[in-house]
């Protein structure tokens, strides 16, 4: 008698252990692996796992084996024009050695990166630590709410039990077409000189016979296409989305003049990405504003906020004024939760500032759940830091900083943290 | 495929096995009971079955831990995990149909994502094919223990954890780093085991004799008496015959060792070895299993017991397994063992049953003989190296298309040696025997000397066989041998004129910590 065993039940993630234990051996690459995954991530994006990618040599495990050179002498099947004795020029990259790799094979020894899937909570729990925020405040953020699954179209890999049979078949109908449609133009064009050369000469002809040929060999090449390809297959999305009870809006706004330089931007990112984050916490629909400015703001795409450059002098005031037009204008009906962070190096024109403290002090900040500013400068403050010093006192939907690594921008949400947590 | 032409021969009173794909634990069952039934008809002696369905994600767990059901933890089992689990994840490949493990009794995991087809072509497979491979070849028979294994690694994983809480995690990881990079290295190729049960009750007399010689050595040492042969002991090397088991001689005689880390070294030594039959046989085994799921299931549908559709599944999924691209091929990747395998057996079953000429001249003594008596014979004594001398027939070699090629350093050009014809067969088969033997696949370095009497150094040595170099690896290999030593350790190349010379050297006692890489 067999003994049949269902262990489908028992427990998963035998390998949990031993992944940790690669995670912490590797951590060093990792970290500066999902750094970089940062600077190429939408703020809004920070929920999700992230593909990271070591390069190979730095986790291959040594072994003592045979290296290149030397004598070998190799069996391969499948031989199609030698004879003994036959002299062959070496293939590219030295093939015909070690074992396994192929003679065949034109590529020499070649190391792919290793690519694998962090979990979204190792991710945050890497983003987290750069900015050096407390436990409990970590295991606040890491807090998952109910999330329910949604269809949400198609995607081009996935497992094979989320093939979707018809999309993927009307894919491959799409490609046969388009690439047999050079051969059917041919095929009609011949059809009709075959049909015209039958009534001319009758069948016996070298014409008609010529004509069939082809036709034939058209034939055959139409078969020949794949009748499926890998590139063919569609997979079922789906994905998770919270259903929205609470809504808020955030404006990022941030100069852009010259003196930003990349990595003050990289900086200026990280904390609307933790501000993000962290309203993604307290509300459940959450909408996106990207204001950025030198001497006139200009309401822009994500993309377009982190990645074009521009120079140039800086008018502050003309960034809160359109926060305060757009405010107004689109989320004033009373069902918004507003909350606005504001990136700086803090230069700003001399009689500029003190109209940014009375639009901010007067149409803003009352309107403002939350108001942040970050001053991105390792030197002495400047007028807008005075002029912004003087609302932090009367305000308490307000707050400042001046930050010069991800560690310092943590203080700034403290005073929010607080509220929410008691 | 074998076809009846109608399904006269249907055994009366037999209902034909279930078909479609989804499976159930009844369906499952009476496939079981019907292959077995056929097994036993073809002599097939095995170890008591045992089936596990697992889910996907568990194949994986089994996967990264080198299809053990339990193992001890490591980090590069992780990383297995994440490269196996993207793959998967990906839709960019397949997971192994089957895990059989070589335990008494014999376990084969199903997943339940295959179809019912597949379960029976893996029952037939693994269950039936592996398994007797298993419990029948001589190299199993001789080192590896299917009744304890599991034991072992329970006992393996617990006690490692136990050395991870005393020690810490990270001296226990770093230890076992420099293990697994000696593992293959780990094995003792031509010994055999001494004898079980007389030699367990002389061990254990050893035992007690060696902790009896300890003490007495102690009190020796105060005595000065044995200083006038020093000059003449100093003469003799140690060890005083080459060591081949590099993870044996560290257990053994490494100076700074405790005793839980000589633990561990043979804990990692003892799988090393378990494995080391598998890599031997792997042409000769996975033929065998392909063998034997393709005459099972032919002969259970001959009788009329399944489906055509199942037929049509199993062919479809058999043809890829023994696909053997040829070598100017995208998916060219070597020489597929399950193709080589299979065409050998099926060979060996037709020169046995219908020897033409040609077979009778290169296989006299089992042309006409008893197919299955042939196969017991051969299944039994032979391993990949021994099992392609003896039985690659020129059949096979030219179906194969086999040729052999030449790529020598020294010359700007390959040479092709010997082609599939009656000059080169005999070449041929030699080259590719040689393939197969592990001693020239695998570098010959061998624990040389130990400098006793002054800084303890560790001396290997590497005969290279026909010159071929060792891998830019060996540097830090050499660092991780010289962790578990404790003291300098070095390299040494024996030149084909047979001088020696120095090749690498690490210098001193290493820290552990300056081994990260």
């Amino acid at each position: 008698m067999v003994r049949i065993i269902d262990r489908r039940f028992d427990s998963k993630n035998k390998s949990a252990v031993n992944r940790q234990r690669f995670m912490r051996r590797f951590k060093q690459q990792i970290r500066k692996a999902v750094s970089e995954a940062i600077h190429g991530r939408s703020i809004r994006d920070l929920d999700n796992g992230e593909e990271i990618s070591i390069p190979a040599r730095d986790l291959s495990e040594p072994s003592l084996h045979h290296g290149k050179g030397g004598v070998w002498e190799q069996v391969f099947p499948g031989n199609d024009q030698f004879s003994a004795g036959d002299r062959i020029k070496r293939p590219l990259g030295g093939g015909g050695q070690g074992s396994g790799k192929g003679q065949a094979s034109n590529e020499g020894e070649h190391e792919d990166d290793f690519v694998f899937q962090l979990s979204r909570e190792e991710f945050l729990d890497l983003f987290f630590e750069d900015l050096e925020l407390p436990r409990l405040i970590r295991t606040q953020l890491a807090k998952v709410t109910d999330y329910k699954t949604q269809r949400a179209g198609f995607k081009s890999d996935g497992t094979p039990a989320n093939i979707n049979v018809i999309r993927s078949m009307r894919g491959a109908l799409g490609r046969r077409l388009a690439l047999g449609s050079p051969y059917s133009a041919r095929i009609r064009e011949l059809q009709q000189a075959l049909e015209e050369a039958l009534a001319r000469w009758g069948e016996d002809s070298e014409e008609v016979r010529a004509l069939q040929d082809e036709l034939g060999m058209l034939r055959a090449k139409i078969e020949r296409i794949p009748f499926i390809d890998s590139f063919d297959l569609r997979y079922n999305n789906r994905i998770k989305v919270p259903r929205p009870t609470t809504q808020a809006v955030m404006f990022c706004v941030m100069d852009v003049s010259g003196s930003m330089d990349e990595e003050r931007k990289a900086m200026a990112k990280r904390f609307f990405m933790l501000l993000h984050l962290f309203l993604t916490r307290s509300y459940e629909h959450i909408e996106v504003v990207f204001i950025r400015h030198h001497t006139v703001a200009k309401e822009v795409d994500e993309d377009e906020f982190f990645h074009s450059r521009e120079s140039g002098g800086t008018v502050v005031s003309s960034a809160l004024a359109l926060m305060r037009d757009i405010l107004h204008e689109r989320y004033a009906n009373g069902q918004w939760n507003v909350y606005g962070a504001q990136a700086s190096d803090g230069d700003n024109w001399d009689n500029d500032s003190p109209i940014c403290g009375k639009l901010l002090g007067n149409e803003i900040l009352p309107w403002c759940q939350y108001f942040a500013y970050v001053e991105i400068t390792a030197g002495e403050p400047q007028n807008l830091w005075r002029e912004y010093a003087k609302l932090e006192a009367a305000h308490d939907n307000f707050a400042m900083q001046r930050i010069e690594s991800p560690a310092d921008i943590y203080p700034v949400f403290r005073e929010l943290f607080k509220k929410t947590i008691a | 495929m074998k076809t009846t032409p109608t399904r006269t021969r249907r055994r009366a009173g037999k209902a034909p096995l279930p078909a479609g794909s989804e499976w159930t634990a009844e369906a499952i069952e009476r496939y079981h009971e019907e292959i077995a039934r056929v097994a036993a008809h073809y002599r097939l002696d095995t170890y008591p079955v045992q089936i596990e369905i697992i889910t996907a994600e568990q194949m994986m767990d089994a996967y990264a831990s080198v299809g053990m059901p339990v193992n001890y933890h490591h980090w590069s089992f992780g990383k297995h995990f994440l490269a196996t689990e993207k793959g998967y994840k990906r839709g960019q490949m397949g997971l192994a149909y089957e895990i059989v493990i070589n335990s008494n009794p014999c376990i084969a995991y199903l997943m339940d994502e295959n179809t019912l087809t597949m379960q029976g072509l893996v029952i037939a497979h693994a269950a039936y094919g592996h398994n007797s491979f298993f419990k029948g070849n001589y190299l199993f028979r001789t080192w590896t223990n299917a009744d304890a294994i599991i034991d072992y690694l329970i006992f393996a994983r617990n006690y490692i954890t136990e050395c991870e809480e005393r020690h810490g995690e990270e001296e226990v990881e770093l230890l076992l780093d420099s293990c697994h990079a000696l593992m293959n290295l780990g094995v003792d190729r031509y010994k055999r085991p001494p004898k079980l049960s007389l030699a367990k009750e002389k061990l254990r007399q050893q035992e007690r004799e060696e902790y009896l010689q300890s003490q007495v050595n102690d009190l020796w040492r105060t005595l000065p008496a044995h200083d006038v042969r020093a000059g003449a002991r100093a003469e003799h090397r140690f060890p005083p015959e080459p060591e081949e088991n590099l993870l044996y001689f560290i257990e053994k005689n490494a100076p700074l060792l405790e005793p839980w880390q000589r633990e561990v070294v043979r804990i990692v030594r003892k799988i090393a070895q378990y494995f080391f039959p598998q890599r031997q046989t792997q042409v000769m085994n996975e033929g065998w299993a392909t063998f034997w799921h393709y005459t099972l299931l032919n002969h259970l549908y001959d009788e009329g017991l399944l489906a055509d559709s199942f037929m049509l599944e199993f062919l479809q999924s058999h043809t890829n397994v023994v696909a053997q691209p040829p070598y100017n091929s995208r998916w060219f990747s070597g020489i597929n063992p399950y193709a080589l395998g299979f065409a050998m057996w099926r060979d060996i079953r037709r020169i046995c049953e219908d020897p033409d000429d040609e077979d009778r001249r290169w296989f006299p003594e089992i042309a006409g003989s008893d197919w299955l008596e042939t196969f017991d014979f051969a299944m039994r004594n032979f391993k990949d190296e021994s099992f392609v001398a003896q039985y690659l027939s020129p059949k096979v070699m030219r179906d194969f298309r086999l040729f052999a090629v030449v790529d020598d350093d020294h010359d700007d050009k390959l040479e092709v040696s010997a082609i599939h014809d009656d000059a080169g067969f005999r070449k041929l088969r030699a080259i590719l025997s040689d393939q197969y033997n592990l001693g020239a696949r695998e570098p010959n370095v061998q624990v040389w000397n130990v400098d006793l009497r002054g800084d303890r150094s560790l001396t290997l040595r590497h005969t290279p066989f026909r010159r071929r170099p060792l891998a830019d690896s060996t540097d830090e290999v050499l660092r991780h041998l010289a962790r578990l030593w404790g003291f300098t350790v070095r390299l040494e190349t024996v030149r084909e004129d047979g001088t020696v010379e120095l090749q690498n050297e690490i210098r001193g006692e290493i820290r552990p910590s300056s081994i990260h890489a």
